[in-house]
Order: structure tokens, then C-alpha cells, then sequence
């Protein structure tokens, strides 16, 4: 039986107690699920991560990460920001070993674990270097490494890759689903892409205006491993056809 | 070295102006030529590099070193605290109302002719902008930062040293800066208003005299002082913030 790794539970939520964004939401993700969220801006996806970190904290309900109930879930699971968010007066060494030296790991034994995968995330020879002398695929390489060494089973990735270039963007998508598969992560993603949803996930969450009371769930028909020509076949076309017709729905212009 | 050619350039021409000017109007008691303050310079060198200049330097290091402990100390504090931001910052800001010419007499009377009278004279002048933009600087850390730290578990500690502090830095340098300049302004005054040695003293004390080039002369070792301490400040500046320098 599937693990379940992260579980909401009745969980309502409004900024200030006025605008009511989650409404008794229900959602379990299971170990090692791929699941993206896509849905309109505003529509709460940004909400759902702040939740699970604890950022926020809800006023009704119960959140559960790896079947706990944490009174602070701050430090629990791994989050990569919107922006790369890479501290500019550290180095690539130092941003990615930052969640180590939080863990209360000396400085010198946080750098020996990292080394090992810089070269693995294609980080060799830029260890030295600082946030400013990077691309912004390097950028987001040295965040997702610092999510991942934040050692949480449970990664959450806010539009990681919304700031890349097309091109760029397509080969750090087919990196993150190497390091996902590499790595047995849980990853929750958000995105507005809905062909970046396609590619990578098992699920789609589709949010719709809020408050939100039940997320729409989509299962994506694509087995693995998958490339990226998968999602130019017929039946792929049509059904992401009917998904961007479903997403036009929540959306008022 | 081209970098600094268009003002190398300007200074001489202004310079030969100031010559000529001095030349023509012919009052040197009044209006030294700068040849006649180089010259005079020369002659005063040994007495003012030996006698006067350490009297005057140690004024402002030790304001200085007192401005960065006092100012970096109440801007952490404040930081820290929404009273004692309150309590501080209107305090610090009507500290800069008072003209610190008028109220130096009063430092001289409390600390006779003593260095301190000149020290308090140089901190009530310099800490301002080490403490108002250190605080700006704590205070500009990014939120998602912090916001991220928090996510990774990190306490008020560890948001403070990872985040705040660096930060700050540029800010405090910014304000170092500002100090440096001010310090020999600071020191300058206090010594013009009661010493018995230092630079500002003797240049007060040549102007009874009627000796133009000599009140010039140490006017320039104080303008020599105070650039050598920006340079350092900036020098400084430059190896602490080595990421600013990458870009």
C-alpha cells in the first residue's frame, strides 16, 4: 500500500479571517508522487506551500508530513522559491550547504557532504563562485540542491522555472525528472504551464477560484520514463485541449 | 589609473587658477599661493607630522572606534526592539539638530582640554550615519529570505547572523564612509574650540598670527588624513564584500 507522505485534513484557511481561501480542503499525496498545481493567480497555490511550511497557519483542520502532526512545521520539508532566492554574498558552496549549518553541521563538514553533489548537479568548477556569476539554470540547479539538503523527503517548488528562457527551461525539466526519479522525492509543484504539468507529473491539482473546498484531480496519461515528444501525441493533444478548457473556466478576465 | 585623470587634470587647472589669483592680488598673509602653503608645509613638516598630526589622529580613531562600537551596539539594539527603536531614533535624529559647533564649549568645560572633549565632539558627530544606516541596513533584509530561512528551520539567531548581518554590511560601509569624513571635520572643530596640540589647534592658532600659508598647511595633512581613511574604509569595503565585486 502507498505510503501517504503529506495529507490534508478539513483544513480551512483565510488571510486576516476575511477572505476565505481553502474551505475544509482534503488532499493526500502519496511517496515518491510527482504532482504538479496549476490554476489561476490568486487562486491559492501559493497559499497551499505557505501552509505546509508553516508559514501560515491554518485556522481550522489538521496538515500531516510523513503521518505528523507538527505544532511547527517550520524545517520539515524542502522549498525552492520562485526566484532562485540564493543569498548573494555566498558562494555556490555555501548557499547549497545553508540548510546543513542550520542543522547545526560544523561549516567545514556541511562543505565535505556537498562537494560530492556539485558534480552530480553539474555544479563543479562554480563552487567558488557567487550567485551573480551564474545562469539562471545554475541559479536554480544550486536552489534545488539546497532543497534537497534540507534532507525532507518532501520537496515543494514554487514556479521554479517560470523566470528560464524556453530552451533552458525544457532541459531543467528533463534534469528534474532525472533527479526526482534519482533522488525518491516527493515533489509538489506549481506551475502555469500546462505543458510543464504534462511532462512532469503523475497528478494535476487543478485549483479554481478560491475558496477552494475540493481541488479538481487530474492523472496524467503518460507512463515513464517520458520525453518530451510523448506529449505531441493525438490523444495528449486532446486531453490537454480539455484540461486548458477546464482551466479557462476559473479563470475571469 | 585613466580613471582618475579627468580629476588629476581639473585639480591642477584649478590649482594654477588659485596661483595666479594669489599672485596677482598679492595679500599672501591673506591669500597664500598653494606653492607658498606646499613651501610652508615643508618647513612646518616636522613639527606638524610629529607633534600635531598624532594628537589629531588618535582624536579620531578613538571617535571613530567609539562611533562604530556605540552606533552598530544601539542600531542592533534597536533592531531588536520596537521600544528602544522608539525610545532611540527620535533621540538620535534631534542629536543632529544641535549645532555641534554651539555645543562643543559645553564638552570643553565638562572635559577640560583633555583629548575627550574632542572625542565626544568627533562621536556625537560620526556616530549618526554609522547608526541610522546600519539600522537601515538590518532593517532591508529581503522577507522572502527571511521567509525561506524560516522554512528551513532556522531560529531569530540564525536569521540574524546569516541574513541580517550581511545584509547590513553594505550599509554600514556606506555609513563608515560618511563617518571618515566627518571624523576629521569632528576632530577639527574640537581642537579649534580648545587643545593644546593637533591640527585644527595650530591652524587656528597661525591665523592670529596672520600666517596664511601656515593655517593652510595643516588644512592639507587634515584633507590628506581624511582621504587616506576613505581609501581605507574602501579598501576594506572592497574585501568584505567580495560578491558585490563579481558582478
Amino acid at each position: 500500500m502507498r505510503k501517504p507522505v503529506l495529507e490534508f485534513r478539513n483544513v480551512s484557511f483565510s488571510y486576516g479571517g476575511e477572505k476565505s481561501i481553502l474551505d475544509h480542503l482534503d488532499i493526500t499525496i502519496y511517496d515518491r508522487e510527482f504532482i504538479t498545481v496549476i490554476g489561476a493567480s490568486g487562486s491559492g497555490k501559493s497559499t497551499l506551500f505557505r501552509l505546509i511550511t508553516g508559514l501560515e497557519i491554518q485556522s481550522e483542520g489538521t496538515i500531516l508530513i510523513n503521518g505528523e502532526n507538527h505544532r511547527n512545521r517550520h524545517g520539515k520539508v524542502g522549498y525552492m522559491p520562485q526566484q532562485d532566492l540564493l543569498m548573494p554574498w555566498r558562494t555556490v558552496m555555501d548557499n547549497a550547504a545553508l540548510p546543513l549549518e542550520l542543522s547545526g553541521i560544523s561549516k567545514k563538514d556541511a562543505q565535505k557532504h556537498v562537494l560530492p553533489l556539485l558534480d552530480e548537479f553539474g555544479l563543479t568548477g562554480v563552487e567558488n563562485k557567487f550567485p551573480g556569476e551564474l545562469s539562471g539554470g545554475m541559479k536554480q540547479r544550486v536552489s534545488f540542491l539546497r532543497s534537497i539538503l534540507t534532507g525532507s523527503n518532501v520537496l515543494l517548488l514554487d514556479e521554479p522555472f517560470s523566470a528560464l528562457d524556453a530552451i533552458t527551461r525544457l532541459s531543467m525539466q528533463e534534469w528534474l525528472l532525472e533527479q526526482w526519479e534519482k533522488r525518491e522525492k516527493t515533489i509538489l509543484f506549481i506551475t502555469h504551464d500546462v505543458n510543464e504539468a504534462l511532462f512532469l507529473s503523475d497528478r494535476i491539482f487543478v485549483f479554481q477560484e478560491a475558496p477552494v473546498h475540493k481541488l479538481q484531480e487530474v492523472v496524467v496519461p503518460l507512463g515513464r520514463p517520458r520525453s518530451l515528444r510523448d506529449l505531441n501525441d493525438p490523444a495528449i493533444l486532446k486531453w490537454k485541449d480539455e484540461l486548458i478548457e477546464q482551466l479557462r473556466k476559473g479563470v475571469s478576465i | 589609473m585613466k580613471h582618475y585623470l579627468p580629476a588629476a587634470g581639473l585639480i591642477v587647472v584649478l590649482l594654477l587658477i588659485w596661483e595666479a589669483v594669489a599672485r596677482s592680488i598679492n595679500l599672501l598673509f591673506i591669500l597664500p599661493s598653494p606653492s607658498g602653503v606646499a613651501l610652508k608645509l615643508w618647513e612646518l613638516k616636522e613639527v606638524l607630522l610629529f607633534d600635531h598630526l598624532p594628537s589629531t589622529l588618535a582624536i579620531i580613531l578613538i571617535g571613530l572606534a567609539i562611533s562604530i562600537v556605540l552606533g552598530v551596539g544601539i542600531a542592533v539594539w534597536m533592531n531588536m526592539s520596537k521600544i528602544a527603536e522608539r525610545a532611540f531614533y527620535p533621540i538620535i535624529i534631534s542629536s543632529q539638530m544641535i549645532p555641534t559647533i554651539a555645543i562643543a564649549p559645553i564638552f570643553i568645560m565638562w572635559f577640560g582640554y583633555s583629548i575627550w572633549s574632542k572625542v565626544v565632539v568627533t562621536v556625537l558627530i560620526t556616530f549618526f550615519p554609522i547608526t541610522v544606516s546600519t539600522f537601515d541596513g538590518l532593517k532591508s533584509s529581503s522577507k522572502e529570505l527571511r521567509e525561506l530561512l524560516l522554512t528551513m528551520g532556522a531560529g531569530k539567531k540564525e536569521i540574524f547572523f546569516k541574513l541580517q548581518v550581511p545584509s547590513a554590511k553594505p550599509y554600514f560601509y556606506s555609513g563608515l564612509k560618511v563617518a571618515v569624513t566627518l571624523s576629521v571635520i569632528g576632530a577639527a572643530i574640537g581642537e579649534w574650540l580648545g587643545a593644546q596640540a593637533g591640527l585644527g589647534y595650530f591652524s587656528r592658532r597661525m591665523m592670529t598670527q596672520f600666517d596664511g600659508a601656515a593655517v593652510f598647511a595643516p588644512i592639507v595633512l587634515l584633507s590628506t588624513v581624511g582621504v587616506v581613511l576613505f581609501v581605507v574604509v574602501k579598501v576594506l569595503e572592497h574585501k568584505s564584500l567580495k560578491w558585490r565585486n563579481m558582478k
